[in-house]
């Protein structure tokens, strides 16, 4: 197996303050890895780390082998490393066909073209609505993106994600607030992503993470705890102990 | 799954509608190009109001598009006035049009230079470095008296026909036509901007950067290469100015007319092109019709508007523009799109 | 030399005395005042009435024009500036620009568009000799008068239970808030009493600035830069800044004329560019 996404000796420091401490992370290409641990573990830190929004105090983000540590945000969006926020981040003036469409010209490059009407692509426009189609969008299609429900607005989250085309997705709690009749259609969209796309998943949910993933690594205070297949991990009596709130036993 | 033609036909539709031409849109510039033949005594005013609208549609790219603040904008209609003043004093370039590009041009360049400084900060930042820069060039003017005319303004400018065919005359009939058409195309391809991919991503920046940035937007770039494109607009409207009235003033510069400026677009409303045009028609007359009474007192009434646009809410405010959009909506592309939506099209491709 | 930096010094001192009340509005409520020059105006004229016209002791103007730059500053805060404190940044400019336009205007309609003098008694004028160096008098009463101002000042910050409750408020209003504080009560008594300091450093000032009803729109970029640089976590920034603009101006139009007024705002935009959020914004920064 190739590594896709890995980390060497990623530290991120605040003062006295260390959220992520010496994490060695390797992710697969196709997997479908989990990262758990309890609440101020420092997962947001991470993937932010792996993303971009922060650099590193110390240590390196490799993809594919190169480094991008000193990339910024957008530079690593286009070489393929995408998230999702836990909190809905999305243009709420705009509506989701816009937000697809957007999305997909600037993968493409077309961003800064300033001539075209951004309807004058038929292949672009057939992309977005393919997208939305597979997200189950196309009934809201038109409307401004701040007046949908909730759960649309989560599933957009994830079709604006799949419109830059990742290599490596990170989802960051996709399920996060959702009501739970609403649930089922998120985690279905999730189980659907394309299985090339190697997908970072982000989750508190015991039931989400273990019926997904395929790896998971847990992190705890910082620094990689436990990783392993969901059974090891599941057996391993340690990362009960530190869910059951008990002090963490020295590895 | 591969959509239906129906659907796909339905999103290009909603994509492209936006920039379809709306009959009252039309209406605007029928009217504004008919005033040439239908309103000869109004030339002048119309004149000031077509640089006007000009300079606010500028400050509307930056602001109704990418929510960046200004308090500075005068900084580019002032260079923009000088360089054509400077340019056709010393028989430079003397063909208007040619010297109304210089004009768009340095402008251009300082707006890209000092792009970057609005890119970092808050709002308050943006505003204190706008207004900076601002000062820094009337400053810079007023020092160089040698060149600029210093406080007594940039005399003795005498601007050479249109063209070599068009003379500029008192009653602003060459003036209002020549400001109009370069409003007219500026417009369209500002409008063209607005519509496209990159003007979609200007407003992405503007509601979300954080998103626009993990879309792998490089949102600086972006609003760099707007605060220049938005610079020339104003450079141009500079140009304009010192054209007609062979005249150029170190007032071009000065705070006021920014402040104006921001008030010309909130009359008319942010963000979407036509705003600054309809708020520089308000502007112009009201500003006729008070200065009459009261020439020195002028600026009272604008304060008091401000006050009062700012205190009774500036979209309850400009809401007056409702029946309009109204009338709009009727046709307008959310709307028509939606009744016409999928499956009752009729079967083909 | 000595002299150009007496004139700076005393510069300075105005210069804070003037914008201390914006720094604290400005810290307080995130809300920038455009119009705050407009109080320190309105101070100026209210002496110049009372003592070229009414004929009232200098001494006994300068606290009048404290109060009543504070009523007035009193007045506008519960009247209209409380329902700007939310809306934006875009509306508090357009605002407070308005007032500046407004008050500009008004001015000049009731008291004329020349410039003003207060007249001064005839023990300010002229010049002391210290050890061989000349000092303006005048300029040695401002240093002397805003000295024991910014010493008063840091006192009712540090000291005080009104000054605990501001800072408090400046920290994190909605904490103090919860901690029973009236944040607005509180906001209203600052903002009156800055006004009441721009009012008595606007009736100092007339003599040295100059008093004209473009007085808010031509010294505004002058408070904004003492805040900018100063920031406005504290009372000790925008001292030291005013001090640093005063000295700068003066002595950069003392020894270079032909830069003019580029010095200061070439230092404003470098700090702005070097430090852009910490200096503003307190709330962006953590």
């Amino acid at each position: 197996m190739t590594v896709v996404l890995e980390t060497l000796n990623l530290v991120k420091q605040f003062g006295a303050i260390v959220p992520t401490s010496n994490v060695s992370l390797q992710i697969e290409k196709g997997a479908r890895h989990a990262l758990i641990g309890p609440n101020g573990a420092g997962k947001t830190t991470l993937i932010n780390l792996l993303t971009g929004v922060l650099r590193p105090t110390s240590g390196s983000v490799l993809l594919e082998g190169e480094d991008i540590s000193a990339l910024s945000m957008h530079k690593r969006v286009q070489l393929g490393i995408v998230r999702t926020f836990q909190i809905n981040q999305l243009f709420g003036d705009l509506t989701p066909l816009e937000t697809i469409g957007l999305a997909v010209s600037e993968r493409r490059g077309q961003g800064l073209d300033w001539w075209r009407i951004v309807g004058s692509r038929p292949d672009l426009v057939l992309e977005s609505v393919e997208i939305l189609e597979h997200f189950h969008l196309t009934d809201v299609i038109d409307r401004r993106t701040a007046e949908l429900p909730y759960g649309k607005q989560r599933l957009l989250e994830i079709a604006v994600a799949i419109a830059c085309r990742p290599r490596v997705l990170l989802l960051d709690e996709p399920a996060a607030g959702v009501p739970e009749d609403e649930r089922h259609e998120i985690l279905t969209a999730v189980a659907a992503l394309p299985e090339d796309v190697t997908v970072l998943l982000i989750e508190h949910d015991m039931d989400i993470v273990f019926s997904f993933a395929d790896r998971i690594s847990v992190l705890v205070n910082g620094a990689l705890f436990v990783e392993g297949s969901p059974e090891e991990v599941a057996r391993d009596p340690r990362v009960k102990a530190v869910y059951l709130g008990e002090e963490a036993v020295d590895v | 799954m591969i959509p239906s033609p129906a659907a796909i036909r339905a999103a290009t539709e909603w994509l492209s509608a936006r920039a379809r031409w709306h009959p009252l849109e039309m209406l605007f510039w029928l009217a504004a190009f008919a005033a040439i033949f239908v309103l000869p005594d109004q030339h002048l005013i119309l004149t000031e109001i077509a640089w006007l609208g000009l300079f606010a549609l500028s400050l509307d790219l930056i602001l109704g598009y990418a929510g960046i603040i200004s308090l500075g904008h005068a900084a580019f209609l002032g260079l923009g006035a000088y360089t054509a003043a400077l340019l056709a004093k010393f028989h430079i370039v003397d063909e208007p049009v040619l010297a109304l590009l210089c004009g768009g041009f340095v402008a251009m360049a300082v707006g890209f230079v000092t792009s970057f400084l609005v890119l970092r900060g808050s709002d308050l930042t943006r505003l204190m470095v706008t207004l900076g820069v601002a000062l820094i060039l009337a400053e810079i003017a007023n020092r160089n008296g040698w060149l600029t005319g210093g406080a007594d303004g940039l005399q003795g400018v005498d601007i050479k026909p249109v063209l070599g065919l068009f003379p500029f005359d008192l009653a602003g009939h060459t003036g209002y036509t020549y400001c109009l058409i370069v409003l007219f195309i500026l417009f369209l391809l500002a409008r063209r901007l607005v519509n496209s991919p990159f003007g979609l991503s200007l407003l992405s920046v503007k509601s979300n950067p954080l998103r626009a940035l993990a879309i792998g937007i490089s949102v600086d770039t972006r609003l760099v290469i707007i605060y220049t494109i938005s610079a020339f607009y104003a450079g141009v409207a500079g140009a304009l100015v010192a054209q007609t009235t062979a005249f150029a003033s170190l007032d071009l510069f000065s705070f006021d007319r920014s402040a104006d400026l921001l008030l010309v677009l909130i009359i008319g409303g942010a963000g979407y092109l036509y705003g600054g045009l309809i708020g520089a028609i308000i502007f112009k007359f009201m500003q006729d019709y008070l200065s009459a009474l009261t020439p020195q007192y002028w600026p009272f009434w604008i304060g008091l508007v401000l006050v009062v646009l700012v205190l009774v809410g500036r979209e309850r405010i400009t809401s007056w523009t409702t029946p309009i959009r109204r009338l709009a909506a009727r046709l307008d592309w959310r709307t028509t799109a939606h009744l016409t939506a999928p499956s009752t099209e009729e079967p083909g491709h | 030399m000595i002299t150009i930096l007496v004139d700076g010094i005393a510069y300075g001192m105005l210069l804070f005395v003037l914008a201390a009340g914006l720094a604290v509005t400005l810290g307080l409520m995130n809300f920038v005042n455009l119009a705050h020059g407009a109080f320190a105006m309105a101070g100026g004229y209210v002496t110049v009435v009372l003592v070229n016209r009414v004929g009232i002791p200098f001494f006994a103007g300068l606290p009048i024009a404290f109060l009543v730059s504070a009523a007035i500053g009193f007045v506008f805060e519960r009247t209209l500036y409380v329902h700007v404190y939310s809306k934006n940044p875009l509306d508090q400019v357009l605002f407070t620009i308005g007032l500046v336009f407004m008050s500009v205007a008004a001015v000049d309609y009731v008291m004329g568009s020349s410039q003003v003098f207060v007249q001064i008694p005839n023990y300010l004028k002229g010049q002391f000799d210290v050890f061989g160096i000349s000092i303006g008098r005048y300029r040695l009463l401002i240093i002397v008068l805003c000295g024991l101002l910014t010493v008063a000042l840091q006192f009712i910050l540090a000291k005080t239970r009104f000054g605990s409750r501001l800072r408090a408020a400046v920290d994190d209003s909605r904490v103090a808030r919860g901690l029973g504080i009236n944040v607005n009560w509180i906001f209203a008594l600052t903002f009156a009493f800055g006004s009441g300091l721009a009012g008595l450093g606007g009736a100092l000032g007339a003599e040295i600035l100059g008093l004209d009803p473009t007085f808010p729109l031509k010294f505004m970029i002058y408070f904004l830069i003492v805040v900018t640089v100063g920031g406005t976590s504290s009372i000790t920034g925008p001292f030291l800044a005013s001090l640093l603009l005063g000295i700068c101006d003066v002595a950069g139009k003392y020894y270079v004329p032909s830069l003019g007024a580029f010095v200061i705002y070439t230092i404003m935009i470098v700090v702005l560019i070097w430090r852009p959020q910490g200096l503003f914004s307190r709330v962006g920064s953590r």
